[in-house]
């Protein structure tokens, strides 16, 4: 068999990819008024984070120190601290308790 | 330089931080597709898709055909046709076509997650300074993954990786606080999720068709059980436009 190139490869992932983020907001004009799927796109972005969270945190780790994370995670964005904050709290938190 | 560009910029920078880390890591499978760094760097700055990516460098490894890309990028990333989706009510309805094609390939889940928790209707400019920043890492991680290989302490990549997911705690928890019904949907779906990773014949689905599997499911469920009050959010057309 031939070897295929590499460049073509990067080529197609990269459309491939690209276009499926692009052609539902390029198609989708009007605004919705179902009231299902308007319901349906407010949650898929939240379900999709969360899913894709838990319980992948823990596997990431261990199980105990991703549950001991996602616990104060959720306790500092539960009292408002920023995107930035919580990130750099989980990952100091998972840093340290990797030492114990 | 513009504020909210300048405000994505740093709401991306931890996307960036994670986005190192798991790239750093990809770097060594695209090592074996015969990738170099500069190569490397080219193909994850257009590309930008974790599970997308790997399935792709596995392929070239295999010397698989073009087609079976095509389709392993379509199936693996058929979540951002959702993100996507969701994306075109986020937006100005005034919105030109260069700037929809534009913004729609700054969709990754991280990118869209934040851009999705934008006060009011979008200014496509917080998502071009959160994808500036975090593009640009995710292609330099899987530059240094190919050139270094196997270098950073183990205890430093897996303390780097969970940033994503303190940002993703922190998106969902912001809005969950505000709406009750979003946190039965969340507990739900986490629970189904663990479900999922642990039983027979469910668990070997590869997990990026399980995210789309849960996500449909479950957001389709509370679509129709607890269908959210989104039509207040006509009325806060509060973005910043400068």
């Amino acid at each position: 068999m031939s070897e295929r190139s590499l460049f073509i490869y990067i080529a197609v992932t990269a459309l491939a990819t690209n276009l499926v983020r692009v052609l539902p907001v390029l198609l989708i004009r009007k605004r919705i008024e179902n009231r299902f799927i308007r319901s349906f796109l407010h949650y898929v972005p939240y379900i999709t984070l969360s899913v894709m969270t838990f319980p992948a945190i823990m596997e990431a780790t261990s199980p105990a120190v991703g549950l001991t994370t996602l616990a104060i995670g959720v306790v500092c964005a539960w009292r408002g601290l920023g995107l930035l904050p919580v990130s750099l709290i989980c990952c100091i938190c998972v840093f340290l308790l990797q030492l114990l | 330089m513009n504020r909210v560009f300048l405000k994505g910029v740093r709401d991306g920078i931890p996307i960036a931080m994670g986005y190192y880390a798991v790239a750093f890591s990809l770097g060594i499978v695209a090592r074996k597709a015969g990738l170099g760094p500069a190569s490397g760097f080219m193909s994850s700055l257009l590309t930008r898709a974790s599970a997308g990516e790997y399935g792709a460098y596995s392929l070239f490894a295999d010397n698989a055909s073009y087609l079976a890309v095509i389709i392993m990028c379509v199936v693996v990333n058929l979540r951002y046709l959702l993100m996507s989706a969701s994306l075109s009510q986020k937006l100005a309805p005034d919105t030109g076509v260069f700037t929809k094609i534009l913004v729609g390939c700054c969709m990754t889940d991280e990118v869209f997650g934040i851009s999705i928790n934008y006060p009011g209707l979008l200014n496509p400019r917080y998502t071009y300074g959160a994808m500036t920043v975090s593009g640009i890492l995710w292609a330099a991680g899987t530059a240094s993954g190919i050139a270094a290989g196997n270098s950073l302490p183990a205890n430093v990549v897996s303390a780097l990786g969970v940033a994503l997911y303190g940002m993703f705690i922190s998106i969902v928890v912001s809005a969950a606080k505000k709406h009750w019904k979003l946190i039965v949907a969340v507990s739900v779906a986490c629970v189904l999720s663990w479900l999922f990773s642990i039983m027979p014949y469910v668990r070997d689905i590869e997990s990026g068709t399980r995210t789309v599997i849960l996500t449909i499911g479950v957001s389709a469920l509370f679509a129709w059980l607890l269908p959210a009050s989104v039509e207040t959010d006509d009325s806060k057309v509060t973005g910043e436009h400068e």
